[in-house]
């Protein structure tokens, strides 16, 4: 058994962040336990420009953010281990890792903070009908073969789903020479950044097909072509509007699911709508010194914000580990009229600091305001050009709001048309 | 190449054929037109070892079921693939549905089924506590079983071609003449002569008996769709859950697989190109439809694919098994629909009866070993077992699919075995790598690497499942 007083899982963005938060706080043993060969999670992956803008306030590349960080854990203290699986967390924080140099690995651990982050929702959760050939893959995996092994997935592109990554692969593709025919979103909106629609489907002249979707694939062994049709209010396929587009290529931009199996394992509460835990302002989930942050989380738009979400983390594992968490009193988070889901969930009204609370709406909004209400009270009323469920919004909660709530409060966030 | 016996198709049928006869000192080859075994209605079906109440008596479809229910324990036990019995229901609806429940109970017991008995709503819910609130009874079956059909397969074939049989893949049979006693097949991997050939190819066995001129084999392609749900709702039922069967076939039914993943489906439709094997939305809907009156509790959400497979029905209604009356020396082992996967250790075990007559009796080899080694499963071992695995061979420390914890040592493993995987899907599911949540979306490119690592080809030459199903085309700019 090897003791440490921080085990981080997760070596992305998120992990590096939280890990160098605890050692600037002064934690002493802290490990971080990555999967991939390196550390740096999908950024190595994302060699477009746009990472940066808020935490470092310039314009880098994924693998440029990602090696900042890289360069200050490296002049750290922390261990590093690679290519290294974790397969399971005890509830007495034990964590189990494997890989083919150590083999199998147990960590004791004081606190842990996972940083898993997402994969992508594949094919078969969408139940598109059809033959099931080659050149149907997730806008990740493609952006992997392209960016990483120097391969070309396909030619001919239709991109099914409007998030950023299938945004961001639509410019690639193109690029790289391949035609990208069409990127079609089921719902009447983009789920992408707004930046991204511009520079990489705008410039380029790629149609964005909005309320359509894939409803058939064709081809025996290398996809061949593709059925598209437009869908109604309930996002069913309508009659009539059908449309075969021929292409050898199928990316999925289907949305991104954080992964939580080791969290589930070991008894973390999950949010429903996030699908990530149940956390505090200081990202510790229901399970005490288990704390998360980054896309294990909640999904995110902007990396800067998973530093700073991971900073939070970071110094709340430390605060643990030194005994200096504070009791306090917590109440819940709640998001209604078109407010999808809040993080943190809970707030402790005893915090002496400001804090973010961070939300999507569920549609568009232009000119609406976000109103944050607490027992009746109005506590905050700021009207938005436009909201978004692509870009994650906040509002900020300051000590003075909390000083009038009781156990029961309930600080309820929601959009006024 | 000469050989005394050519198998046509890979299929689960053909596999455990050959297997059989390479308990013999004849020189087989088994011959497959895909890239790999089992890339049929083996890897698109239902999974279940029925346990033989539903096939008329008297007919082969009966005798075989029963009988094959038998043989598959000990195969299994022999070629180490996992098979659970969880027993299976029949769940009627409605009170008229209830003579349906005692007419298959009937027949049950006389083509020799134990331990049948029609329980009461109450029972039932015990039982399937999940089972839908219009239940009213069911027929419950003790001795029905769920068993990996490819896994099955793949096992079969591997232990065949240890005991000296040969497999050949991309290999379509395009012509079959009949010179001096032997047989000339003209394939799409040269030409091969055998003195006996066996007819599996499953839905396109008519097409191959055409080719010696037996129109005898009709063949009706029947589609099925079915929805395959993750591990989560792979307790939603414990039994197999079937409705009351149709004309069409058995029906819709719900049921763990022996992976723990939740298997739903299949719809019934007769189309006419037998290699056509895409869902449909109309069977999908069916299926989810029917699926949500037996388990309410069945959600699309936690699908994790679609899939369809054809099963080759046969006009007869049963299994055609036997020599053709054009040339004795041809075995016709066709029309092999449910309840194929249940009897085809019994279907081996005839066509080894069938061989044996027309040879006047072949020499047993002295040297067969009936044992298939079990490969490594890193996911069912316990901590300690691990530590020493990877203390051996430092490949299972490497994790490759986090969804189902697949290791490359396992992948390896499944790309060096006898008639071992040769592309990605072969890989998925030999090993379960890509078969897990995710489907392959973070594996997918390191199975491809190790692939084309261990074949020593470009991995713009690795396919998803053999000839066009190329999954890169150029290098990049």
């Amino acid at each position: 058994m090897l003791n440490y007083d921080l085990v981080v899982v997760g070596g992305g963005p998120a992990g590096m962040a939280a890990a160098l938060k605890a050692k600037e706080e002064g934690v002493e043993k802290i490990v971080i336990l990555e999967r991939a060969e390196t550390l740096g999670g999908i950024l190595e992956q994302c060699i477009h420009t746009g990472f940066g803008l808020h935490y470092f306030g310039e314009e880098l590349s994924g693998p440029e953010y990602a090696g900042r960080f890289i360069e200050q854990v490296e002049k750290t203290d922390i261990d590093v281990f690679t290519d290294t699986m974790v397969l399971n967390i005890s509830n007495s924080n034990v964590v189990t890792a494997v890989n083919n140099n150590e083999g199998l690995m147990q960590f004791q651990a004081i606190a842990v903070v996972l940083a898993m982050g997402c994969r992508e929702r594949p094919r078969g959760a969408l139940s598109i009908a059809g033959s099931r050939p080659a050149g149907i893959m997730t806008a990740g995996t493609a952006q992997k073969y392209v960016n990483i092994d120097g391969y070309m997935p396909g030619k001919k592109v239709v991109i099914l789903g409007s998030g950023d990554i299938g945004l961001i692969m639509a410019r690639r593709m193109t690029l790289e020479g391949a035609e990208v025919k069409v990127v079609c979103e089921l719902m009447p909106y983009s789920g992408g950044l707004t930046r991204n629609i511009v520079q990489c489907l705008d410039d380029f002249g790629i149609p964005l097909r909005l309320s359509c979707t894939v409803v058939k694939t064709h081809g025996k062994e290398r996809l061949e072509g593709v059925t598209i049709a437009q869908v109604d209010e309930k996002l069913q396929p309508i009659p009539g509007t059908e449309e075969y587009i021929e292409c050898d290529t199928l990316l999925l931009s289907v949305g991104l699911i954080p992964e939580n199996e080791l969290s589930k394992d070991v008894g973390v509460e999950l949010d429903r709508v996030t699908n990530g835990p149940v956390v505090d302002e200081y990202r510790e989930t229901l399970q005490p010194g288990i704390f998360a942050c980054g896309n294990v989380l909640q999904v995110h738009d902007l990396v800067d914000y998973v530093t700073e979400e991971s900073q939070i983390a970071g110094k709340g594992a430390a605060d643990y580990i030194f005994g200096k968490k504070k009791g306090g009193k917590f109440i819940n988070t709640k998001g209604i009229n078109g407010v999808r889901y809040i993080v943190p969930q809970r707030v402790n009204i005893e915090g002496e600091e400001k804090l973010k609370l961070y939300f999507r709406v569920g549609q568009v909004y232009k000119g609406a305001k976000v109103v944050v209400e607490c027992d009746g009270q109005i506590l905050s009323s700021k009207k938005k050009v436009k909201l978004a469920p692509g870009e994650m919004e906040n509002v900020v909660i300051t000590p003075e709001m909390l000083k009038n709530m009781n156990e029961n409060s309930e600080i309820i966030v929601r959009i006024e048309e | 190449m000469k050989y005394d016996v050519a198998v046509i198709g890979a299929g689960v049928v053909g596999s455990l054929i050959t297997r059989e006869l390479s308990k013999y000192n004849i020189r087989i080859a088994l011959l497959e037109r895909c890239n790999d075994c089992a890339m049929g209605a083996t890897k698109a079906n239902s999974a279940i070892v029925h346990a033989g109440f539903d096939a008329k008596p008297g007919t082969l479809k009966a005798k075989l079921n029963v009988r094959g229910v038998e043989l598959m324990k000990k195969f299994c036990k022999e070629l180490n693939v996992p098979l659970k019995n969880n027993g299976a229901l029949v769940v009627a609806f409605s009170e008229e549905e209830i003579p349906h429940l005692e007419e298959l109970l009937k027949r049950g017991e006389q083509n020799g089924v134990p331990e049948l008995r029609i329980v009461k709503r109450d029972e039932l819910k015990q039982l399937e506590p999940n089972i839908g609130d219009t239940a009213v009874g069911a027929l419950v079956a003790p001795t029905s079983s769920i068993v990996c059909p490819y896994e099955l397969t793949i096992a079969g074939v591997e232990n065949a071609v240890t005991n000296g049989a040969e497999f050949i893949r991309n290999c379509e049979v395009t012509g079959i003449k009949s010179e001096n006693e032997e047989f000339v097949l003209s394939t799409t991997a040269g030409e091969i002569t055998a003195k006996y050939v066996i007819n599996v190819a499953g839905v396109h066995s008519g097409k191959i008996a055409k080719l010696i001129g037996d129109n005898s084999v009709e063949i009706i392609v029947r589609h099925g769709d079915y929805y395959l749900l993750d591990k989560s709702q792979g307790t939603l039922a414990s039994h197999t859950v079937f409705q009351c069967p149709t004309k069409m076939g058995k029906g819709v039914l719900v049921s763990p697989t022996v992976d723990g993943n939740l298997i739903v489906g299949p719809s019934a439709s007769d189309i006419d190109d037998g290699d056509d094997v895409a869902t449909t939305a109309e069977g999908l809907d069916k299926i989810y439809n029917a699926a949500t009156k037996s388990v309410p509790a069945v959600s699309l959400r936690n699908a994790i694919t679609s899939f369809s497979g054809n099963r080759a029905h046969p006009a007869t209604d049963d299994f055609i098994i036997g020599s053709s009356d054009v040339n004795r020396n041809f075995i016709n082992v066709a029309g092999i629909e449910s309840p194929g996967l249940s009897s085809a250790p019994a279907i081996a075990e005839m066509v080894e009866g069938i061989m044996t007559e027309l040879t006047g009796g072949m020499e047993k080899k002295e040297n067969f070993d009936p044992i298939r080694p079990e490969p490594v499963r890193f996911r069912h071992m316990s901590t300690e077992e691990r530590a020493k695995l990877i203390e051996k061979n430092k490949a299972y420390g490497r994790i490759v699919c986090r969804c189902e914890t697949i290791t490359e040592g396992e992948i390896l493993d499944a790309i060096h075995a006898p008639a071992g995987a040769r592309d990605v899907d072969g890989v998925k599911r030999r090993t379960r790598a890509g078969m897990g949540r995710c489907q392959g979306g973070f594996c997918g490119s390191k199975v491809v690497e190790i692939l084309a690592r261990e074949l020593g080809v470009p991995m713009n030459e690795i396919t998803k499942f053999g000839g066009e199903s190329k999954i890169m085309y150029d290098r990049t700019k």
